[in-house]
């Protein structure tokens, strides 16, 4: 029995019909095409579909949509104002300037535990930055080149005073 | 090595990391076919069985289940067994034995895993659905998954066609030598060791799509891959699926791969073929459980070793005796990787004289194992840094001082080593300085002393590796038993107006390939980095290529495309000469400018480029319109990145928990394009190189055969606050032999971290027998040991 969901996802106000077992990560990169946010594992482990919810970082392979319901989404995707060439979120741009991915796949979900922890902790240390990683796993990087980028975005973000399109409520 | 904006050399920012933070990367599992099916994979819960029988009656009543497909249904239209595209012969002579690798069992089942039957759906949730009901019927056998014991007298046989379960048993080295000054030696220091086995965990699971359009014939495979061409080549050649002008694949991009991409499995096997039997594109995507089945893993050695010294420290031989685990199956590269990348390292940076090695390749009830970053190198180089630390610890000798003793001179090259290899330059020494200098390893007795007084105990551990990449020449690999050549390819179209693509078959899987590429031909040709586009993946737009693995995508295929430019500035000199109204040898080339020597006259490439396609004034009698060229280029010898690693920790006595404290690595990658790009590869490769030795382990059950470290709940992945930062620094002797100068450096991190902190811990600890992964338990347990 399909139920109604609406939430705001980008900004952009989304209504549809889904099953009750629907995991939010399959409604955005399905049926919203939303495929920047990446599934890494079936355990709620690699943090490769971190998302934004309420202006929270949140993994989104750990969620039914149902439990959006109402909610204000931001992905990767709903990060920079123009993200198909534009200008990128600082935290965007300062994984872009430190090489802070390579192969790219859990860069979404980096990009989005990294703004959640430059929000938590302003300009946090790179022991607090490791600490707060723990539930993101990258593969390529050895972390260190993440933790860097992190570290930069952060200090962008206090700079530039950025706030995502969740926090704004895509206004 | 300047910090400049562009070229060879600068710290140019990736071309391709836009789409990917912008989560427009295109990678597998975002990719969709119309009118597509979804495949899930039955697959035994056994390790070892008779395969009686299969009912899929219940399942093919599940609504929106279309098909249900097995071994025998892939038998029946033909299909051959999955190949290993490398023959090592025994030191008997007899070939390896290769027993047949069903896409899906038929007959018996042999690890935990296998793919049994695939079951087509409308959904994935039906094809799930329908894969639940599959009744497999198997008589359960007793499995052997450790390679020791499936060697044992009444080990349960695997296959029938290979006794005693040993694949072969391969040798190198002169024996007699060894044998003879182990047994006069002042100094005999042996050494027992595993090397624990790995799952290889790119971030992306693998997955395939396959399609097949019927009025042509053409089969159609995304799938992500390391080398597409090898894939078309293999599935054409050797599985008969259908021949290679009818076959196209597509490597889309691939969120990392580590050796794990390589290999031809049975999924993307059956995708394709089963994509022709139900008339619609069929898709999989592997969920991470099942990449931990069904991946190839790495490593999985045990083996034994002797080192013979003399009263002054000088290596007089070494000895190696290596049980190599295989698998239930012979993966595509699995018989090249303990003996040709494994036993030739085994001089390392020395000067041994006498190195001999036997490996046994053994057949167990276990995932197939194949190359994961490094491939056999790291395998010889734990070895190796392991014995040659704990000898200068058996004889009081600094074991920096014990290992500068017996390194090749610099100008002992090129240098023979008594395991095959040539090597053809290098500078051990100045790495060696260099690291020592950077982890102030003078000071490390006040450091420990310090900690002492903390009641913790301190380490230092040194690795000097060495290895081999950009696997070569093709003719030499043939006679050693390679099935492919080991060449590259390069294709440069320059546009009308200036623009250029280039074709290469190397395969990025997060290297960078874009960036380090296009600085090479944009450098070349006077073009901004803007104007060059790389062009990899698809094997319909690619020439042809071999891939990347083994470190080898710059060296050899930067060396391909590094001729094709220079074919292309030399028709270009040709025709600029003609408009200038000289000859070719009196115009000169640099940074975009044709000039006529002795004259004013000059042209941009650009414009060159445009008259060859817009030939008004052209030297039609002499060449053809168009800019367009292309290269194959075969390297003449292996490239030997080395370097020294070093790697400081302190133990807690009273939990057994190793904080590293530092991590330094200097490296000889010979010319660097990019450094930034460079020091990301030995950073990802560290990383992968602390988790073998600290974290990582597939583990299997000895009486049920089953995988015990089958998710990230159990085997435990390096996370960011399991590492340090690190410190690198690189010294340069250029490749001799590629005009490039480059050696690698995609391995040599995951290859001279893992004996740098063992070797750290040991030191620690004061007990050299501490088994990898070295958990805080193991530690924890060999200082009691210890004491
Ligand atoms: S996919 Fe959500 S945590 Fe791995
Ligand atoms: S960049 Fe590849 S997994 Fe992080």
């Amino acid at each position: 029995m399909a139920i109604n969901v609406s939430l705001s996802v980008n900004g952009q106000a989304v209504s549809r019909d889904v099953q009750p077992n629907r995991l939010l990560v399959d409604f955005l990169r399905e049926e919203l095409g939303l495929t920047g946010t990446h599934v890494g594992c079936d355990t709620s482990q690699c943090g490769a579909c971190t998302i934004h919810l309420d202006g929270l970082p949140v993994k989104s392979c750990t969620m039914l949509v149902v439990q959006a319901d109402g909610a204000r989404i931001t992905t990767i995707e709903g990060l920079a104002p123009d993200g198909d060439g534009g200008d990128l979120h600082p935290m965007q741009e300062a994984f872009r300037q430190n090489h802070g991915l390579q192969c790219g796949f859990c860069t979404p979900g980096m990009v989005m535990a990294g703004i959640g922890i430059a929000q938590r902790h302003g300009l946090p240390s790179n022991d607090v930055i490791r600490a707060e990683l723990d539930g993101n796993f990258c593969r390529c990087t050895g972390y260190h080149n993440i933790v860097k980028s992190i570290a930069a975005g952060a200090k962008a973000m206090a700079m530039t005073g950025a706030k995502t399109v969740a926090e704004t409520g895509g206004e | 090595m300047a910090d400049r904006e562009s070229g060879i050399g600068a710290r140019v920012l990736r071309k391709e990391d836009k789409r990917f933070l912008v989560g427009r990367g295109r990678y597998m599992d975002d990719i969709n076919r119309p009118r597509q099916v979804y495949a899930v994979f039955v697959r035994s819960q056994v390790a070892h069985g008779t395969l009686k029988g299969l009912d899929s009656g219940a399942a093919l009543e599940t609504d929106g289940v279309i098909a249900v497909l097995t071994g025998e249904d892939v038998a029946a239209d033909g299909l051959g067994s999955l190949p290993c595209g490398w023959t090592i012969h025994s030191k008997d002579g007899a070939e390896m034995k290769t027993p047949a690798h069903p896409a899906l069992a038929i007959g018996k089942v042999r690890y935990v895993g296998e793919p049994v039957a695939v079951v087509i759906g409308e959904t994935l949730e039906a094809a799930r659905d329908g894969a639940e009901l599959v009744e497999l019927d198997i008589d359960e056998l007793p499995p052997v998954t450790d390679v020791v014991a499936a060697l044992e007298q009444g080990a349960p046989g695997i296959h029938d066609d290979v006794p005693g379960n040993e694949c072969y048993h391969w040798g190198l080295g002169d024996e007699e030598a060894v044998d003879k000054a182990i047994d006069a030696a002042h100094h005999v220091t042996r050494l027992e060791l595993r090397n624990n086995r790995l799952a290889p965990n790119a971030m992306e699971t693998r997955a395939a799509i396959g399609e097949y359009d019927p009025v042509d014939g053409m089969y159609t495979l995304h799938v992500n891959s390391q080398n597409p061409h090898l894939h078309r080549l293999v599935l054409a050649a050797f599985v008969e699926l259908a021949p290679e002008h009818k076959l196209r694949v597509i490597s889309p991009d691939v969120g990392g791969g580590f050796g794990s991409k390589i290999f031809i499995y049975s999924e993307e096997t059956v995708c394709a073929w089963a994509a022709r039997r139900v008339g619609r594109p069929v898709k999989w995507t592997a969920t991470r459980s099942e990449a931990f089945l069904a991946d190839a893993h790495g490593r999985d050695h045990a083996s034994t070793a002797e080192l013979a010294l003399d009263k002054e420290g000088n290596f007089l031989a070494l000895r190696v005796r290596t049980k190599a685990n295989m698998g239930a199956y012979l993966s595509t590269f699995a018989a090249a990787v303990p003996t040709w990348l494994y036993g030739t390292l085994l001089a390392g940076q020395y000067k041994t004289p006498a190195v001999h090695v036997e490996v046994r390749a053994v057949f167990t009830n276990t995932s197939p194992v194949d190359a994961y970053r490094g491939a056999g190198r790291p395998e010889a180089a734990f070895l190796l840094e392991r014995i040659v630390e704990k000898a200068a610890r058996e004889i009081g000798m600094d074991p920096a001082e014990l290992r500068r003793r017996n390194l090749i001179p610099k100008d002992a090259f090129p240098y023979q080593t008594p395991v095959a290899l040539v090597y053809d330059t290098g500078d051990y020494e100045a790495s060696l300085d260099k690291a020592l200098d950077m982890a102030d390893y003078a000071g490390f007795a006040a450091r420990r002393a310090e900690s002492e007084a903390r009641g913790m105990k301190r380490g230092i551990g040194l690795s000097c590796y060495i290895e081999a990449c950009g696997l070569a020449p093709s003719q030499l690999a043939g006679e050693l038993g390679a099935g492919i050549g080991l060449f590259e390819s390069a294709e440069i179209r320059v546009n009308a107006t200036g623009g250029v693509k280039v074709f290469t078959g190397t395969q990025s899987t997060g290297q960078g390939h874009e960036t380090t590429f296009a600085q090479l031909v944009a450098d070349r040709l006077g073009l901004d980095m803007d104007e060059v586009e790389i062009v990899h993946g698809d094997t319909d737009r690619v020439q042809y290529g071999l891939g990347t693995y083994g470190s080898r995508s710059l060296s050899v295929g930067g060396s391909a495309i590094h001729m094709a430019t220079e074919k292309i500035v030399e028709k270009a000199r040709k025709i600029a000469a003609h408009m200038m109204e000289t000859t070719a040898d009196d115009v000169d080339f640099t940074q975009g400018l044709f000039t006529a020597k002795g004259t004013n006259k000059s042209m941009h490439f650009k414009e060159v480029a445009f008259s060859a396609y817009v030939p008004h004034n052209y030297p039609l009698d002499e060449l053809e319109p168009g800019l367009h060229e292309s290269a194959y280029y075969d390297p003449e010898n292996f490239t030997y990145p080395a370097g020294t690693h070093i790697c400081e920790v302190e133990v807690d006595p009273e939990t057994g928990v190793v904080d590293i404290l530092a991590f330094t690595a200097v490296d000889d990658f010979g010319r660097i394009i990019n450094p930034t790009i460079v020091e990301g590869q030995v950073h990802g490769g560290v990383a992968q190189g602390i988790g073998q030795a600290m974290l990582e382990h597939c583990i299997y059950d000895d009486e049920s055969g089953q995988l015990v470290t089958g998710s990230y709940m159990d085997y435990a992945m390096p996370r960011a606050d399991d590492l340090p930062d690190f410190t690198l620094a690189f010294t340069e002797t250029p490749c001799t032999h590629n005009p490039l100068g480059a050696k690698g450096c995609g391995e040599a991190g995951a290859i001279g971290s893992t004996p740098a902190l063992i070797n750290a811990i040991t030191s620690a600890i004061g007990h050299e027998n501490i088994a990898m992964p070295a958990t805080p338990l193991a530690v924890w347990r060999a200082m009691r040991g210890a004491e």
